[in-house]
């Protein structure tokens, strides 16, 4: 790459440098306002930037400090890099605005931007980088501002849910760090771009230990099954806005990381695949199933996740371009719609005082608009046509069909009516009946959250109608991950 | 050496797993630190030659050097978990001074469901659900 590349670092140095800014200015909430929301726009562009570059390029690559690959720090952006990105910082810099609309932790506490800043530099430096280690600190990065976002305020339930949360993540890490020395003791590279010659003369059987590790490590980050126990606990008890980012993001990076290191590791490992495919499919089921038994909107959404993210397991599992294209689809669907429905579920909460179902009635009467903006989201999560989800759900079943998984794809569709399920549980809950009389009703909603909310409503529906080309794109994508695409059915 | 630094990575990771399963906050802290410190140890094998220093001193072989990089990944984990270590001990004083005790709590949702006599999800909750009694 001889091009000027350079810029695609900026979407990890400029928050980094937005963050410091926003401390300086602590004093001020409105010029932490101004540098959070315009660092985001800018970056949006950027990504737009990147998606329209790796689309004609294939695969941008920079050396940070100029020193080459084996000593420096390489930074790599390909399409499905490009694509996570500008889905993450869209939807950060919408639920950025949702937080300063609803107050709260924002307006109480000094951290709250720099640390969302940090975040923002910890999830692009991990779609970015170009190197195992450096994989690893993105992840602590992320993790770390995720840890502060989770304890804002030191509320009882947060300190119980945050000590969870940060002993299961310190954990992954401890794994991760392990089985990043047995990688390099194995091959002497932790490069990306070198890996897969290095790998080349591995034994295979130590390939598969060394893929299972990692993938355990990025399926506790995930919450695949049966790695899931710690996020039901330790979402729904931080604060909506930041519920909203990790529930839409936060686990995506970690299907992100499996893709990669699937790919990296053993893209033909159809034994892996196999048990992918299978642990996809418990996930699904698992996840949904927690979710019925659930009493309020964000444990129910919790829980949800976990059974998306058996989805997406499953795209991954067939490890076939199909698959793989059908999985980045589901991603960009799941980030943009799960983040929808819990700022809806913030706006009820808002609205009622509770989120809990047996106390919310009648939403439907009072609050027609938020009835609405949970409605769509919810029916496109469960896959119904003309939605997102269906689109995405859609190719998912293809790719599978086509791949001969036909008990995968027979869990995932029955997974579908029970999502459809416990999506109308909540529905019928807190939307439909008599408003009871003992509601605490606030006076009005404010208007920057309901925006926000309708502006990734809206994002929906564009995928939705826009679906074409994105397929396109995640094809491509799924293309340049999979070199091997012939050898594989 | 090597056989001696993996046994010293296996007393590390098995003394550090049971302490992790302890309820209390600050054994688990414990038993955190030494898991990373196992792992630092697994990083440094990965020299394949722990235990010599990066650098030969005196001479300028560069055969005789040791391969550096795990080392530097040692010293980011180091200064990360650290960082880490301290968030939680914050968190468990935290916890103390609320509760008075720094015993991980089952999650109040948890127990509600575990204890609902034959769950069904039509039934509605009497009075005050285990979330108020715990979330005050």
């Amino acid at each position: 790459m001889t091009e000027m590349t350079h810029w695609i670092a900026l979407p990890v140095v400029v928050p980094l440098l937005a963050a410091a800014a926003s401390v300086v200015v602590g004093r001020s909430r409105a010029a932490q306002r101004v540098i959070g929301i315009g660092t985001l726009a800018g970056l949006l562009a950027l990504a737009v930037q990147m998606v329209v570059e790796t689309d004609r390029e294939d695969v941008l690559v920079t050396q940070a400090g100029g020193w080459v690959a084996p000593l420096g720090i390489t930074l790599t952006a390909d399409r499905l890099a490009a694509v996570m990105l500008l889905v993450s910082i869209a939807m950060l810099l919408v639920v950025l605005v949702f937080a300063i609309g609803q107050g709260d932790e924002e307006r109480r506490h000094v951290g709250f931007h720099p640390v969302y800043l940090t975040l923002v530099a910890g999830v692009s430096l991990a779609f970015l980088t170009g190197d195992l280690f450096n994989l690893f600190v993105a992840f602590e990065v992320m993790l770390v501002s995720s840890y502060v976002l989770l304890t804002l305020g030191g509320r009882f339930a947060q300190v119980r849910a945050g000590t969870t949360y940060v002993v299961i993540s310190l954990l992954a890490s401890v794994l991760f760090l392990t089985t990043l020395g047995l990688l390099y003791r194995a091959t002497g590279t932790v490069n990306m771009g070198d890996l897969p010659a290095a790998l080349g003369e591995v034994d295979p059987a130590l390939r598969r230990v060394l893929l299972l590790l990692f993938l355990g490590v990025f399926g506790i980050k995930a919450a695949i099954f049966p790695l899931f126990f710690w996020l039901p606990d330790s979402y729904p008890n931080a604060p909506t806005a930041v519920t909203a980012v990790f529930a839409g993001l936060l686990t995506k990076v970690g299907v992100y990381a499996m893709i990669r290191i699937q790919m990296l590791i053993g893209p033909d490992d159809t034994v892996v695949g196999g048990l992918l495919l299978a642990i996809a499919g418990l996930t699904m089921v698992v996840g949904v199933l927690g979710a019925l038994t659930q009493q309020e909107i964000k444990r129910i959404l919790s829980f949800h996740i976990i059974s998306q993210i058996g989805y997406m397991v499953f795209g991954l599992g067939l490890l076939s371009v199909a698959g793989l294209a059908a999985a980045i689809l589901y991603i960009v669907h799941h980030i943009v719609v799960k983040t929808t429905l819990f700022l809806t579920g913030g706006l009820v909460e808002r609205a009622a005082g509770t989120g809990h179902l047996d106390r919310v009635d009648g939403m439907l009467r009072t609050r027609p608009l938020v009835g609405m903006l949970f409605l769509l989201p919810a029916l496109s999560l469960a896959g119904v046509p003309p939605f997102s989800g269906f689109v995405a759900k859609f190719a998912l079943v293809d790719a599978g069909v086509a791949g001969s998984s036909w008990a995968v794809v027979g869990v995932s569709l029955l997974v579908s009516v029970l999502t459809l399920v416990s999506m109308n549980k909540i529905w019928v809950g807190a939307f439909l009946g008599e408003p009871s009389e003992n509601a605490v009703v606030h006076d009005r909603l404010p208007v920057t959250m309901v925006l926000a909310t309708g502006a990734l409503v809206v994002a929906s529906i564009g995928i939705a109608l826009g679906a074409g080309p994105i397929q396109g794109f995640a094809e491509r994508a799924a293309e340049t991950l999979l070199p091997v695409a012939g050898a594989t059915p | 050496m090597t056989t001696v630094f993996a046994l010293l990575a296996a007393g590390l990771f098995s003394t550090g797993t049971y302490l992790v399963l302890q309820r209390e906050l600050t054994r688990m802290l414990l038993g955190l630190s030494l898991l990373s410190h196992g792992a630092n140890v697994v990083l440094l094998v990965a020299t394949r030659r722990a235990g010599s220093p990066a650098f030969a001193d005196g001479r300028d072989d560069p055969s005789t050097f040791l391969d550096p990089l795990p080392q530097a990944f040692a010293l980011t984990a180091i200064v990360i978990t650290f960082g880490v270590t301290c968030f939680l001990l914050a968190l468990a004083y935290r916890s103390w001074v609320l509760t008075r005790d720094d015993t991980v709590q089952d999650d109040p949702e948890d127990v509600r469901v575990r204890e609902e006599p034959g769950l069904d999800i039509e039934s509605p909750l009497d009075g005050t659900s285990p979330r108020e009694v715990a979330g005050r």
